[in-house]
């Protein structure tokens, strides 16, 4: 079942064209890899397609909803319950705990404090780092730093996980661990992944590729 | 380990099998078919070795006095002979492995002519690298997985050749960029 679809996405910063009629398709469950030489317009592809930023023009279907057409209220409500978010770096509340950063946004949808964070318990377990769970983020590695991301990002149980370039702060060893982590839980939950990098080797744990170059995209699932 | 053809990128020269199984006798006397399955169990991955090899590599090795007929085992069957490494065994196991392997220039050889001689022809060189971008990280996700079910033995071998693959895909990406620059010598 495709989830999610754009099509003729493009999006230019001044002068410069970021995406050029740029199109991908995401099927439920699976893991897609977004390749490509830097400035290519990976980023901007995937936060075109998570509603993060607004295309020029082209659309983005989630199921049967069009995020392009969407007011900011719905499709922020739309990214909070369906989609799930890991960076390079720098997404996580330095104020806040690792334990309450995970719990963070089942308690902005509502959950009591006290279920929040058994769950938020409960992720970081599965991500390893339970016992960072007091600690803030700034007194973590990078690597565990980026499993409270990822378990953060799950937590709310995300139909699609967005990650852009995870482990490109991370050396191989615990690129790859948290490549694993992060893979095999969003199998476990059904979650699909979009994951842009241009490792291959992280790409390798991707079910396919999708390569994209000058604002192009190349997608063999998009062209059936 | 035993799915088939993961290993067709693989980038490894053939291993001298001489010095493998002179390396295992090195832990004392065994016949022939316990060499066998002793290298297969450790190196053999998808290619286990042949008998036809090992008793010709072992009789290679006794004419050059690197091992020795140690007897023959108690009970029957064809095969029961052993053999011991010898001084002249073990000199020669340890100059094989203070001498490093030649670095090769695996398969930029045969992708640089396909790129050069798809420029040439006027056909399209950057669909020739997506061709091999695809196949090479196919052959990447094989590995990963086998990775993640193997053991530590397993993961350490499936690195080896990943780290390899990913090089190739380096040299790749590195060409896509510079490929209008290349047609335009390869055709000046
Ligand atoms: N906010 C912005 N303002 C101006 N230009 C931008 C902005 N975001 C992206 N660009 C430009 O758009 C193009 C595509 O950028 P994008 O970040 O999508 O590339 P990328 O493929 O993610 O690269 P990298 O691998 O380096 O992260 C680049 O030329 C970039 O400079
Ligand atoms: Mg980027």
């Amino acid at each position: 079942m495709t989830l999610l679809r754009a099509e003729g996405l493009s999006k230019s910063f001044g002068k410069t064209q970021a995406l050029d009629g740029a199109g991908i398709s995401i099927r439920a469950g699976e893991v897609v890899a977004v390749m490509g030489p830097s400035g290519s317009g990976k980023s901007t592809l995937l936060h075109c397609i998570a509603g993060i930023l607004p295309p020029d023009s082209g659309t983005v279907h989630y199921r049967d909803q069009d995020l392009t057409a969407m007011n900011d209220s719905t499709r922020s409500e739309l990214r909070r319950t369906e989609f799930g978010f890991v960076f390079q770096f720098g997404q996580l509340v330095p104020e806040l705990t690792c334990l309450e950063n995970v719990a963070l946004p089942l308690r902005l949808s509502g959950m009591k404090r006290k279920d929040a964070e058994r769950a938020a318990t409960d992720w970081l377990a599965r991500l390893e780092v339970e016992d960072v769970a007091g600690q803030r983020p700034g007194e973590t590695s990078g690597g565990q730093g980026q499993r409270v991301a990822v378990a953060r990002a799950l937590v709310t149980a995300p139909k699609v996980i967005f990650a852009d370039e995870p482990t490109g702060a991370l050396d191989s060893l615990n690129g790859e661990r948290v490549m694993h982590l992060l893979t095999t839980a969003a199998r476990e939950t059904g979650a699909a992944v979009v994951l842009v990098t241009h490792e291959a080797r992280v790409a390798a744990y991707s079910d396919r590729e999708v390569v994209v170059r000058d604002g192009r995209s190349r997608d063999v699932e998009f062209a059936r | 380990m035993n799915t088939p053809g993961v290993y067709m990128m693989c980038i490894v020269a053939p291993m001298s099998i001489g010095h493998a199984l002179l390396g295992l006798l090195e832990g004392g006397p065994r016949h022939g078919y316990d060499l066998k399955r002793a290298y297969d169990e450790r190196f053999g991955q998808d290619r286990p070795l042949h008998y036809g090899q090992v008793y010709s590599t072992l009789s290679r090795l006794l004419k050059n006095g690197f091992v020795t007929d140690a007897g023959v085992e108690a009970g029957d069957g064809p095969e029961r002979k052993r053999y011991a490494i010898t001084d002249a065994g073990v000199t020669d196991v340890e100059r094989w492995l203070s001498t490093p392997e030649k670095p090769e220039p695996y398969l930029q050889n045969t992708l640089y002519a396909k790129v050069v001689l798809a420029l040439l022809s006027g056909r399209s060189a950057a669909d020739v690298l997506d061709t091999q971008r695809s196949a090479h990280l196919d052959t990447m996700r094989e590995l990963t997985r086998r990775k993640s079910d193997g053991d530590l033995a397993d993961q350490l071998i499936c690195d080896f050749a990943l780290f390899h693959l990913e090089a190739d895909l380096r040299w790749l990406e590195l060409t896509a960029a510079r490929i209008d620059q290349l047609a335009v010598e390869v055709n000046r």
